[in-house]
Protein backbone atom coordinates (compact mmCIF):
# COMPACT_ATOMS: atom_id res chain seq x y z
CA UNK A 1 0.00 0.00 0.00
CA UNK A 2 1.41 3.28 -0.81
CA UNK A 3 0.89 6.57 -2.69
CA UNK A 4 3.59 6.45 -4.65
CA UNK A 5 1.14 6.31 -7.72
CA UNK A 6 0.11 8.18 -9.95
CA UNK A 7 0.76 12.11 -9.60
CA UNK A 8 0.06 14.40 -12.11
CA UNK A 9 0.65 17.47 -12.70
CA UNK A 10 -1.11 20.66 -14.43
CA UNK A 11 0.95 20.96 -17.80
CA UNK A 12 0.34 17.53 -18.47
CA UNK A 13 -3.48 17.32 -17.58
CA UNK A 14 -3.39 19.85 -20.38
CA UNK A 15 -1.46 17.81 -22.55
CA UNK A 16 -3.24 15.33 -22.46
CA UNK A 17 -6.29 16.83 -23.33
CA UNK A 18 -4.98 18.41 -26.05
CA UNK A 19 -4.24 15.23 -27.86
CA UNK A 20 -7.53 13.73 -26.39
CA UNK A 21 -9.44 16.99 -28.30
CA UNK A 22 -7.48 16.08 -31.60
CA UNK A 23 -8.44 12.46 -31.48
CA UNK A 24 -12.47 13.41 -31.25
CA UNK A 25 -11.94 15.63 -34.01
CA UNK A 26 -9.92 14.14 -36.66
CA UNK A 27 -12.32 11.21 -35.72
CA UNK A 28 -15.31 13.03 -35.28
CA UNK A 29 -16.41 10.54 -32.40
CA UNK A 30 -18.34 11.73 -29.24
CA UNK A 31 -16.39 11.82 -26.60
CA UNK A 32 -12.90 10.24 -25.30
CA UNK A 33 -11.49 9.32 -22.30
CA UNK A 34 -8.10 8.22 -20.37
CA UNK A 35 -8.94 6.03 -17.78
CA UNK A 36 -6.42 4.37 -15.45
CA UNK A 37 -6.37 0.08 -14.72
CA UNK A 38 -8.18 0.82 -11.51
CA UNK A 39 -10.93 2.53 -13.13
CA UNK A 40 -10.09 5.77 -12.04
CA UNK A 41 -10.68 8.69 -15.00
CA UNK A 42 -7.70 10.66 -15.76
CA UNK A 43 -8.79 12.87 -18.26
CA UNK A 44 -11.74 13.11 -20.82
CA UNK A 45 -13.39 15.44 -23.71
CA UNK A 46 -17.33 15.81 -25.01
CA UNK A 47 -19.75 17.72 -25.32
CA UNK A 48 -22.54 15.83 -23.39
CA UNK A 49 -19.94 14.39 -20.30
CA UNK A 50 -21.97 14.38 -17.53
CA UNK A 51 -25.01 12.89 -19.04
CA UNK A 52 -22.63 10.28 -19.87
CA UNK A 53 -21.87 9.42 -16.01
CA UNK A 54 -18.01 9.67 -16.62
CA UNK A 55 -17.24 7.59 -12.96
CA UNK A 56 -19.38 4.69 -13.80
CA UNK A 57 -18.12 4.49 -17.63
CA UNK A 58 -14.15 4.80 -16.23
CA UNK A 59 -14.78 1.50 -13.68
CA UNK A 60 -17.34 -0.06 -15.73
CA UNK A 61 -14.28 -0.16 -18.74
CA UNK A 62 -11.67 -0.82 -16.28
CA UNK A 63 -13.51 -3.81 -15.36
CA UNK A 64 -13.90 -4.81 -18.58
CA UNK A 65 -10.54 -4.90 -19.77
CA UNK A 66 -9.27 -6.05 -16.36
CA UNK A 67 -11.89 -9.47 -17.30
CA UNK A 68 -10.80 -9.65 -20.98
CA UNK A 69 -7.14 -9.53 -19.90
CA UNK A 70 -8.31 -12.36 -17.95
CA UNK A 71 -9.39 -14.00 -20.27
CA UNK A 72 -7.02 -13.77 -22.98
CA UNK A 73 -4.36 -15.10 -20.14
CA UNK A 74 -6.61 -17.80 -19.81
CA UNK A 75 -6.72 -18.85 -23.67
CA UNK A 76 -2.82 -18.05 -23.73
CA UNK A 77 -2.51 -15.15 -24.61
CA UNK A 78 -0.87 -11.87 -23.49
CA UNK A 79 -3.50 -9.63 -24.20
CA UNK A 80 -6.31 -8.46 -26.41
CA UNK A 81 -5.14 -5.22 -27.54
CA UNK A 82 -8.14 -3.54 -28.17
CA UNK A 83 -11.96 -3.74 -27.69
CA UNK A 84 -14.69 -2.65 -29.77
CA UNK A 85 -18.34 -3.11 -28.87
CA UNK A 86 -21.04 -1.93 -31.85
CA UNK A 87 -24.32 -0.96 -30.51
CA UNK A 88 -27.31 0.13 -32.91
CA UNK A 89 -26.45 3.89 -32.81
CA UNK A 90 -23.79 4.32 -30.74
CA UNK A 91 -20.27 2.15 -30.36
CA UNK A 92 -17.08 1.94 -28.03
CA UNK A 93 -13.38 1.26 -28.93
CA UNK A 94 -11.04 0.60 -25.93
CA UNK A 95 -7.24 0.68 -26.19
CA UNK A 96 -4.40 0.28 -24.15
CA UNK A 97 -1.86 3.10 -24.37
CA UNK A 98 0.33 1.18 -22.02
CA UNK A 99 0.26 -1.38 -19.54
CA UNK A 100 -1.64 1.31 -17.30
CA UNK A 101 -3.85 3.27 -19.28
CA UNK A 102 -6.67 2.93 -21.10
CA UNK A 103 -8.17 4.66 -23.72
CA UNK A 104 -11.86 4.74 -24.68
CA UNK A 105 -13.45 6.71 -27.79
CA UNK A 106 -16.95 6.96 -28.13
CA UNK A 107 -18.60 7.14 -31.14
CA UNK A 108 -21.81 6.91 -33.60
CA UNK A 109 -22.92 6.81 -37.02
CA UNK A 110 -20.78 10.11 -37.65
CA UNK A 111 -17.79 7.91 -37.39
CA UNK A 112 -16.47 4.54 -38.58
CA UNK A 113 -14.56 1.86 -36.81
CA UNK A 114 -11.78 1.97 -39.31
CA UNK A 115 -11.70 6.04 -38.83
CA UNK A 116 -11.05 5.57 -35.06
CA UNK A 117 -9.06 3.20 -34.91
CA UNK A 118 -6.41 4.95 -37.08
CA UNK A 119 -7.08 7.78 -35.42
CA UNK A 120 -6.48 6.22 -32.08
CA UNK A 121 -3.30 4.76 -33.45
CA UNK A 122 -2.05 7.94 -33.52
CA UNK A 123 -3.41 9.50 -30.32
CA UNK A 124 -1.98 6.55 -28.40
CA UNK A 125 1.67 7.33 -29.75
CA UNK A 126 1.73 10.79 -28.73
CA UNK A 127 0.15 9.84 -25.31
CA UNK A 128 2.76 7.02 -24.62
CA UNK A 129 5.73 10.11 -24.11
CA UNK A 130 3.32 12.47 -21.95
CA UNK A 131 2.97 9.08 -19.30
CA UNK A 132 6.43 8.11 -19.75
CA UNK A 133 7.23 12.01 -18.39
CA UNK A 134 4.32 11.40 -15.81
CA UNK A 135 6.15 8.76 -14.62
CA UNK A 136 9.52 10.03 -14.51
CA UNK A 137 8.06 13.50 -12.89
CA UNK A 138 6.38 11.61 -10.09
CA UNK A 139 9.85 9.94 -9.31
CA UNK A 140 11.35 13.56 -9.59
CA UNK A 141 9.31 16.05 -8.68
CA UNK A 142 6.38 13.48 -7.23
CA UNK A 143 8.23 13.94 -4.26
CA UNK A 144 6.98 17.45 -4.20
CA UNK A 145 3.67 16.24 -4.80
CA UNK A 146 3.78 14.08 -2.43
CA UNK A 147 5.57 16.32 0.50
CA UNK A 148 2.04 18.70 0.08
CA UNK A 149 0.21 15.69 0.24
CA UNK A 150 2.11 14.81 3.60
CA UNK A 151 1.80 18.31 4.54
CA UNK A 152 -2.30 18.34 3.86
CA UNK A 153 -2.63 15.19 5.86
CA UNK A 154 0.29 15.07 8.67
CA UNK A 155 -2.35 17.06 11.16
CA UNK A 156 -5.50 15.51 9.88
CA UNK A 157 -7.84 15.19 13.35
CA UNK A 158 -10.79 13.13 13.99
CA UNK A 159 -12.67 15.95 13.10
CA UNK A 160 -11.78 16.86 9.89
CA UNK A 161 -12.77 13.01 8.75
CA UNK A 162 -16.37 13.54 10.74
CA UNK A 163 -16.88 16.78 8.97
CA UNK A 164 -16.75 14.11 5.62
CA UNK A 165 -19.47 12.54 7.34
CA UNK A 166 -21.38 15.22 8.50
CA UNK B 1 -3.27 2.56 -5.51
CA UNK B 2 -4.05 6.17 -4.61
CA UNK B 3 -4.60 8.41 -7.62
CA UNK B 4 -4.26 12.13 -6.70
CA UNK B 5 -4.43 14.82 -9.47
CA UNK B 6 -2.18 17.18 -7.93
CA UNK B 7 -3.47 20.76 -10.26
CA UNK B 8 -7.36 19.76 -9.24
CA UNK B 9 -6.27 18.57 -5.18
CA UNK B 10 -8.18 16.03 -5.46
CA UNK B 11 -7.34 12.21 -4.31
CA UNK B 12 -9.28 9.00 -4.88
CA UNK B 13 -9.21 6.02 -3.19
CA UNK B 14 -10.50 2.23 -3.41
CA UNK B 15 -12.56 0.50 -1.08
CA UNK B 16 -13.40 -3.20 -1.76
CA UNK B 17 -16.03 -4.54 0.66
CA UNK B 18 -15.11 -8.72 0.99
CA UNK B 19 -16.50 -11.15 2.43
CA UNK B 20 -19.00 -15.07 1.96
CA UNK B 21 -21.55 -15.03 -0.19
CA UNK B 22 -24.53 -13.62 0.76
CA UNK B 23 -22.87 -11.41 4.38
CA UNK B 24 -24.13 -8.21 3.24
CA UNK B 25 -21.42 -6.47 1.38
CA UNK B 26 -24.05 -5.29 -0.97
CA UNK B 27 -26.95 -4.55 1.20
CA UNK B 28 -23.99 -2.14 3.17
CA UNK B 29 -23.75 -0.22 -0.53
CA UNK B 30 -27.17 -0.06 -0.53
CA UNK B 31 -27.92 1.62 2.22
CA UNK B 32 -24.94 4.23 1.58
CA UNK B 33 -26.38 4.97 -1.77
CA UNK B 34 -29.92 5.33 -0.16
CA UNK B 35 -29.08 7.38 3.28
CA UNK B 36 -26.07 9.89 0.81
CA UNK B 37 -27.00 13.20 -0.14
CA UNK B 38 -27.36 12.89 -4.35
CA UNK B 39 -25.07 15.62 -4.66
CA UNK B 40 -22.19 13.63 -3.24
CA UNK B 41 -23.23 10.50 -4.82
CA UNK B 42 -23.11 8.72 -8.07
CA UNK B 43 -25.26 6.25 -9.40
CA UNK B 44 -24.62 2.75 -7.90
CA UNK B 45 -23.38 0.28 -10.42
CA UNK B 46 -24.85 -3.81 -9.62
CA UNK B 47 -23.15 -6.47 -12.02
CA UNK B 48 -25.49 -9.07 -10.79
CA UNK B 49 -27.26 -12.29 -11.59
CA UNK B 50 -31.00 -12.43 -12.33
CA UNK B 51 -31.64 -13.94 -8.88
CA UNK B 52 -29.46 -10.47 -7.91
CA UNK B 53 -26.45 -12.30 -7.13
CA UNK B 54 -23.25 -10.22 -7.28
CA UNK B 55 -21.83 -11.38 -11.05
CA UNK B 56 -19.03 -9.36 -10.88
CA UNK B 57 -18.69 -6.10 -8.88
CA UNK B 58 -21.45 -3.70 -6.69
CA UNK B 59 -19.88 0.16 -7.74
CA UNK B 60 -20.83 3.24 -5.34
CA UNK B 61 -18.71 6.73 -6.24
CA UNK B 62 -18.86 9.06 -3.27
CA UNK B 63 -17.20 12.19 -2.83
CA UNK B 64 -17.27 13.28 0.68
CA UNK B 65 -16.03 16.88 0.54
CA UNK B 66 -12.64 18.52 1.04
CA UNK B 67 -10.35 17.62 3.52
CA UNK B 68 -7.03 19.85 4.31
CA UNK B 69 -8.08 21.35 0.96
CA UNK B 70 -8.05 18.09 -0.88
CA UNK B 71 -11.45 16.72 -3.10
CA UNK B 72 -11.79 13.08 -1.28
CA UNK B 73 -13.32 10.28 -3.38
CA UNK B 74 -14.11 6.82 -2.31
CA UNK B 75 -15.47 4.27 -4.69
CA UNK B 76 -16.77 1.38 -3.09
CA UNK B 77 -16.88 -2.21 -4.42
CA UNK B 78 -18.04 -4.71 -3.25
CA UNK B 79 -16.97 -8.75 -4.76
CA UNK B 80 -19.06 -11.56 -5.29
CA UNK B 81 -18.87 -13.61 -2.18
CA UNK B 82 -19.26 -16.81 -4.06
CA UNK B 83 -16.64 -19.47 -3.73
CA UNK B 84 -16.28 -19.70 -7.66
CA UNK B 85 -16.33 -16.22 -8.28
CA UNK B 86 -12.48 -15.95 -7.70
CA UNK B 87 -11.20 -14.74 -10.88
CA UNK B 88 -13.57 -11.85 -10.55
CA UNK B 89 -12.32 -11.19 -6.82
CA UNK B 90 -9.12 -11.03 -8.01
CA UNK B 91 -9.40 -8.51 -10.90
CA UNK B 92 -11.80 -6.33 -8.04
CA UNK B 93 -8.72 -5.92 -5.44
CA UNK B 94 -6.44 -4.50 -8.15
CA UNK B 95 -5.65 -0.82 -7.12
CA UNK B 96 -7.01 -1.35 -3.54
CA UNK B 97 -6.50 1.12 -0.93
CA UNK B 98 -8.53 -0.36 2.02
CA UNK B 99 -10.23 -3.37 2.52
CA UNK B 100 -13.55 -4.16 4.68
CA UNK B 101 -14.25 -7.43 5.49
CA UNK B 102 -17.64 -8.13 6.12
CA UNK B 103 -18.64 -11.52 8.13
CA UNK B 104 -21.56 -13.20 8.83
CA UNK B 105 -22.58 -13.64 12.35
CA UNK B 106 -24.33 -16.90 11.84
CA UNK B 107 -22.90 -19.71 13.26
CA UNK B 108 -23.52 -22.03 9.92
CA UNK B 109 -21.30 -19.40 8.03
CA UNK B 110 -18.38 -19.45 10.25
CA UNK B 111 -16.41 -21.68 8.24
CA UNK B 112 -17.27 -19.54 5.13
CA UNK B 113 -16.05 -16.69 6.99
CA UNK B 114 -12.89 -18.37 7.62
CA UNK B 115 -12.52 -19.72 3.98
CA UNK B 116 -13.28 -15.76 2.92
CA UNK B 117 -10.72 -14.41 5.09
CA UNK B 118 -8.14 -16.72 3.98
CA UNK B 119 -9.10 -16.07 0.23
CA UNK B 120 -8.75 -12.31 0.86
CA UNK B 121 -5.16 -12.73 2.33
CA UNK B 122 -3.75 -14.83 -0.68
CA UNK B 123 -5.50 -12.59 -3.50
CA UNK B 124 -4.28 -9.61 -2.13
CA UNK B 125 -0.65 -11.43 -1.78
CA UNK B 126 -0.92 -11.68 -5.54
CA UNK B 127 -1.29 -7.72 -6.00
CA UNK B 128 1.96 -7.38 -3.24
CA UNK B 129 -0.50 -6.15 -0.66
CA UNK B 130 -0.92 -7.82 2.70
CA UNK B 131 -3.61 -7.87 4.92
CA UNK B 132 -1.32 -6.84 8.30
CA UNK B 133 -0.72 -3.29 6.48
CA UNK B 134 -2.92 -2.49 4.02
CA UNK B 135 -6.19 0.05 5.72
CA UNK B 136 -8.66 -3.17 6.99
CA UNK B 137 -11.56 -2.88 8.76
CA UNK B 138 -14.15 -5.59 9.96
CA UNK B 139 -17.66 -6.07 10.30
CA UNK B 140 -19.56 -8.15 12.52
CA UNK B 141 -22.84 -8.25 10.06
CA UNK B 142 -26.37 -9.99 10.71
CA UNK B 143 -25.97 -8.89 14.87
CA UNK B 144 -29.82 -9.34 15.22
CA UNK B 145 -30.30 -13.09 13.95
CA UNK B 146 -31.31 -14.89 16.94
CA UNK B 147 -28.14 -17.34 17.90
CA UNK B 148 -25.72 -15.12 16.43
CA UNK B 149 -22.11 -16.31 17.16
CA UNK B 150 -21.53 -14.23 20.18
CA UNK B 151 -18.62 -11.02 19.73
CA UNK B 152 -15.75 -12.80 21.34
CA UNK B 153 -15.65 -15.76 19.65
CA UNK B 154 -15.88 -14.69 16.10
CA UNK B 155 -13.02 -11.87 16.85
CA UNK B 156 -10.78 -14.89 18.10
CA UNK B 157 -11.47 -16.43 14.56
CA UNK B 158 -11.46 -13.47 12.08
CA UNK B 159 -9.54 -10.72 13.85
CA UNK B 160 -5.73 -10.47 12.58
CA UNK B 161 -4.31 -7.55 13.26
CA UNK B 162 -6.23 -5.83 16.72
CA UNK B 163 -8.53 -3.52 13.62
CA UNK B 164 -10.94 -1.90 14.14
CA UNK B 165 -14.25 -4.11 14.38
CA UNK B 166 -17.76 -2.62 13.86
CA UNK B 167 -21.29 -4.80 14.80
CA UNK B 168 -24.12 -4.66 12.32
CA UNK B 169 -27.03 -4.89 11.50
CA UNK B 170 -26.65 -3.76 7.52
CA UNK B 171 -30.26 -3.39 6.26
CA UNK B 172 -31.27 -1.18 9.16
CA UNK B 173 -27.95 0.48 8.20
CA UNK B 174 -26.89 -0.32 11.67
CA UNK B 175 -23.00 0.31 11.70
CA UNK B 176 -22.71 0.99 8.10
CA UNK B 177 -21.44 4.32 7.90
CA UNK B 178 -19.58 3.51 11.15
CA UNK B 179 -17.79 0.90 9.04
CA UNK B 180 -17.33 2.83 6.27
CA UNK B 181 -15.86 6.16 8.28
CA UNK B 182 -13.14 3.87 9.88
CA UNK B 183 -11.85 2.86 6.68
CA UNK B 184 -12.14 6.21 5.01
CA UNK B 185 -10.23 7.42 8.72
CA UNK B 186 -7.62 4.39 8.09
CA UNK B 187 -6.44 5.04 4.18
CA UNK B 188 -6.52 8.68 5.05
CA UNK B 189 -4.11 8.46 8.22
CA UNK B 190 -2.01 5.77 5.33
CA UNK B 191 -1.37 8.67 3.24
CA UNK B 192 0.29 10.79 5.70
CA UNK B 193 2.47 8.08 6.90
CA UNK B 194 3.49 6.72 3.19
CA UNK B 195 4.25 9.94 2.56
Amino acid sequence: MSISGTIIFEEQVQQLNQILTRLRSESNARAAFLIDRNGQQIAAVGDDLEQMDPTSLSSLTAGNVASTDALAKLIGEKEFSALVHEGERDSMLIAMVNTRIILLVLFDERSSLGLVRLRVRKATEALVPVFQEVDKRSASDGAQGKAAVAAAFAEITDDDIDSLFA
Amino acid sequence: MTFINYAAREINCKIVYYGPGLCGKTTNLQWIYEKTNPATKGKMISLATETERTLFFDFLPLELGTIRGFRTRFHLYTVPGQVFYDASRKLILKGVDGVVFVADSQTARMDANVESLRNLKDNLKLHGFNLTTVPYVLQLNKRDIPGAVPVPEMLSALRVKNEDYFEAVAPKGVGVFETLKAAARHILISLKKAS
